[in-house]
């Protein structure tokens, strides 16, 4: 008797586990057909699309990143992270374009930008140490709604100061970096999206060395894993916690001065339309894993850029449904992200 | 065994330990001496981890104190305790299970900034445990219970302590296992250093203690020697299953 029941219970899972590998078979052959396509009917328009959606991956890695670091040390969706990217942005709009006076591509601009990012990186960091600090260590044991509404109330409260610094108005941003563009191959590269690469690429390669091979990265993944045991081994876990939060606000503080330098805006709502984006990449990629992150980046600024600027494709009003409904479908088939480690009930 | 006439290493003075409104521990006094091995054993709950975990510095005690060499670490942050030379195995191993148990024997040594001697540590940990050295690039987390017991010590001991806490070393293994922990534990105190252990395994731990204290509901109930309490018969009624 049980093990009839037993028998056809395992004959349904495998049926489904088969019409899963079939459906997930079958949209990736659409993709590809759709790519391929494309690439077909116009390679060089196929290749400058991929340029710029590879550009705009980056910036998403770099805020994913934030998201992914924190989640992974303390479990907690930092909802402000997206604001705090913005207030980088209005930052160096307002060191560099207001106080600096740096509007016009010069090599005297460009050693200011150089400087001011770092000093928005700076600015950021300090800002969600402080975060932190405030409101989200006195909440550590507390049950996990408590860090995750609060963190929900920091989004609203740094939204209100960079309301009151920029008003409630995009601002234009003059940038420092020449608009013109070079052809390779005829392909055409804008010199802002090598300068986002310049930026982004060795901010990643730095990030991910520090978390892997340093001293301070290991005492971060000992702490992500079990803060009791690395106390145990001399690990002072509040230290770590904060070095986490000062490198996740660095990376936001890089993308957010990239951002205002290159797409030339900055406005106070910045950072929910971005934050909700670099979310999304976090979890396609995996929350709590470092490549995740940059990989999900990438794939949802191709994603965009695919279906915003290809010939044959659903056009920009379909773009954040595009989106989402491959963070769907990919949560269907790998519900931990790309890179996540798929769920493991322990027995 | 009996009690070593040697110069008091840690010494637990009337402490009362709680989580909120519970209290686990209720005036408690112990002292471990240098070179020793002694045993803290009770029942589930009796209270012997939460006066390792306040040892260690991750539970304050609420009154009383704790000196170690002379100086009091009640209210001593964890990591900070850990500098002055107490290394914790703790209950449930506690590896890290997604890194490799060579990333686990580093984070053992955390502090250390003597390479030369971390690295002999190392060694002497390997050669402790060959089988850690036959797993060292494997996943903490992969590896059977009792190689990651083996890891939860050996881990503890790259941080060269003068005093060792080990909690339930000997839990859920296979009893091969167990005599093998015992007898490490054994060596491992012949090697200098000074051993606090926990155990359920109350007989095992009583023979190889040269003092013991016995725990019951927060309170200490006997002590002596670990040999005089393996062979008191009502210790063996109590605790040892008859």
């Amino acid at each position: 008797m049980t093990s009839v029941a037993s028998g056809v219970a395992r004959k349904k899972v495998k049926l489904s586990a088969i019409l899963m590998k079939i459906s997930m078979l079958f949209i990736i052959g659409v993709a590809v057909y759709w790519l391929g396509l494309n690439l077909f009917k116009d390679p060089i328009q196929f290749a400058s699309v991929t340029v710029n959606g590879l550009t705009n991956g980056m910036l998403y890695a770099l805020i994913a990143l934030g998201y992914t670091l924190v989640y992974g040390i303390i479990e907690l969706i930092n909802f402000a992270h997206g604001d705090l990217f913005m207030l980088g942005s209005v930052f160096s709009f307002a060191i560099l374009t207001e106080a600096l006076g740096a509007t016009e591509p010069s090599t005297k601009n460009y050693v200011l930008l150089l400087l001011v990012l770092l000093l928005t990186m700076l600015f950021c960091a300090i800002l969600n140490v402080t975060i932190e600090r405030l409101a989200y260590r006195r909440l550590r044991n507390a049950p996990r709604l408590a860090p995750l509404i609060t963190a929900v109330g920091m989004s609203f409260v740094l939204q209100w100061v960079g309301l009151k610094w920029v008003g409630s108005v995009p601002v234009n941003v003059p940038t420092v970096l020449p608009s013109t563009s070079f052809g390779f191959g005829g392909v055409e590269f804008s010199f802002k999206a090598v300068a986002i690469f310049a930026v982004t690429i060795p901010l990643l390669i730095v990030l991910t060395f520090i978390v892997n091979k340093t001293r301070r990265g290991r005492a971060m993944r000992a702490t992500a894993q079990d803060k009791d045991a690395s106390r145990l081994m001399g690990i002072d876990v509040n230290k770590t916690i904060s070095f986490t939060f000062a490198i996740a606000g660095a990376a936001a503080g890089a993308a957010g001065i990239m951002y205002a330098q290159t797409i030339g805006t900055v406005a106070y709502n910045l950072g929910f339309q971005l934050g909700l984006i670099a979310f999304t990449s976090a979890v396609l990629g995996g929350v709590g894993n470092l490549y995740g992150a940059v990989i999900g980046g990438i794939i949802i600024g191709l994603i965009q850029s695919y279906n915003d600027g290809l010939p044959i494709g659903p056009g920009q009003r379909w773009s954040q449904t595009m989106v989402f409904a491959i963070l769907i479908l990919l949560m269907v088939y790998r519900p931990g992200g790309l890179l996540g480690e798929t769920a493991q009930e322990k027995v | 065994m009996a009690r070593l006439n040697t110069p008091v290493m840690l010494k637990i003075n009337d402490i009362t330990v709680g989580y909120g409104a519970i209290t686990a521990v209720k005036g408690l006094t112990l002292e471990v001496r240098e070179g020793e091995i002694v045993s803290l054993i009770g029942s589930n709950g009796a209270g012997k981890s939460t006066t390792l975990r306040t040892v260690s510095g991750l539970l304050k005690p609420k009154t009383g104190s704790i000196e170690f060499l002379g100086e009091r670490i009640d209210g001593v942050a964890g990591h900070d305790v850990v500098a002055k030379g107490i290394c914790h195995s703790p209950e449930g191993r506690r590896i890290f299970p997604k890194m490799t148990v060579d990333e686990n024997l580093d984070l053992g040594a955390f502090l250390r900034k003597d390479a030369a001697a971390v690295k002999e540590s190392r060694e002497r940990v390997l050669e402790l445990f060959p089988r850690l050295r036959e797993r060292i690039n494997q996943k903490a987390g992969t590896m059977s219970g009792g190689e990651q017991q083996m890891l939860a010590v050996g881990r503890a001991l790259m941080g060269d302590p003068k005093l060792l806490v080990l909690d339930e070393p000997s839990m859920g293994l296979a009893p091969v296992l167990v005599d093998l922990i015992f007898e490490t534990i054994e060596t491992i105190r012949k090697s200098g250093v000074t051993i606090l252990l926990v155990e359920q395994n109350a007989l095992a731990a009583l023979r190889i203690a040269d003092y013991a204290y016995v725990l019951e509901s927060g309170h200490l109930k006997l002590e002596g020697d670990g040999s005089k309490l393996a062979d008191d018969p009502a210790i063996a009624q109590a605790y040892l299953g008859g």
